[in-house]
């Protein structure tokens, strides 16, 4: 089971990175990732079944759109505050707690902030991340995880949990 | 044409926001604060050249579709480990940084245990 998903999980990989349907390229992409999944099962992550359950792919979907939109927010605003003269800024460590348990979930809940609403992840321990926030809003837990975490936990939730 | 337009203009976008970055990173008081311009507005920068060339070269589209997913991956993971690093070394936030819950937490000893209170 594992091995069969990893293979298809790299095969797709393959052909995405190779861009051709040439059958010599599929067929030795098609044997590498057998070989490869043979070796190294776990390459599909610890669960395989989550890459069949095609809800997770509908929210994956949903959510790049959402995540465009965040970051071309964030960039807007980053940028606002570089041109202005007075540069106001307001920043600060600040600590927030997440649901997501798995390490791909979080990693990809990180990657997110970092990327997002002047927010930059530092650290995460157990359940919780040290964000840097340009402009804090609150210095409360629960107050900057409303702010920050949940517009993304909602979806990851979904796709990694 | 139309798409060629529409690459040029993401080109150029992205262009915009690399200058942008690249004012941020001298405006900016301290380092965590240079590298929340210098990640987001690079990233959004590179990635929007890269489709932008992808899009002007339709038969690129894929590679460039892939090239920016890695980047995506890739660029915050690195801004993490150096804002880290960064904190680990001892570096202060800028003077008028409102807290710092990091070094709080780090002066009690960073275990999960303590913070799940």
């Amino acid at each position: 089971m594992k091995v069969v998903v990893s293979t298809v999980v790299l095969f797709v990989l393959w052909v995405a990175i190779t861009g051709s349907f040439d059958p010599q390229e599929l067929s030795v992409g098609l044997i590498t990732a057998a070989v490869i999944s043979m070796i190294a099962p776990g390459v599909a992550g610890p669960e395989p079944k989550k890459w069949l359950q095609p809800k997770r792919y509908l929210f994956t979907f949903i959510y790049l759109f959402y995540f465009i939109y965040a970051m071309v927010k964030a960039n807007l605003d980053v940028a606002m505050r570089v041109i202005n003269p007075r540069l106001p800024i307001n920043p600060g460590i600040v600590k927030v707690k997440t649901k997501l348990k798995t390490h791909a979930g979080k990693l990809a809940l990180a990657n997110s902030i970092t990327l997002t609403p002047g927010t930059l992840s530092v650290d995460i321990v157990g359940q919780y991340l040290y964000i840097h926030w340009i402009d804090v809003k609150s210095p409360d837990i629960e107050a900057a995880t409303q702010e920050i975490v949940k517009g993304f936990e909602r979806f990851l939730e979904v796709i990694f949990e | 044409m139309v798409y060629r337009a529409l690459g040029e203009f993401l080109i150029l976008v992205g262009s915009l926001f690399l200058f942008l970055a690249g004012i941020g990173l001298l405006r900016m008081p301290d380092v965590y604060n240079r590298m929340q311009t210098g990640t987001k507005a690079t990233t959004l920068g590179a990635l929007s050249l890269i489709m932008g060339v992808g899009i002007y070269h339709p038969q690129w589209f894929f590679k460039t579709a892939i090239i920016s997913l890695f980047i995506l991956l890739t660029n915050p993971v690195s801004s993490h480990a150096l804002a880290r690093a960064s904190h680990n070394k001892g570096i202060p936030l800028a003077e008028g940084s409102v807290l710092d819950r990091y070094a709080e937490d780090k002066e009690r000893g960073l275990k999960e245990e303590e913070n799940d209170s």
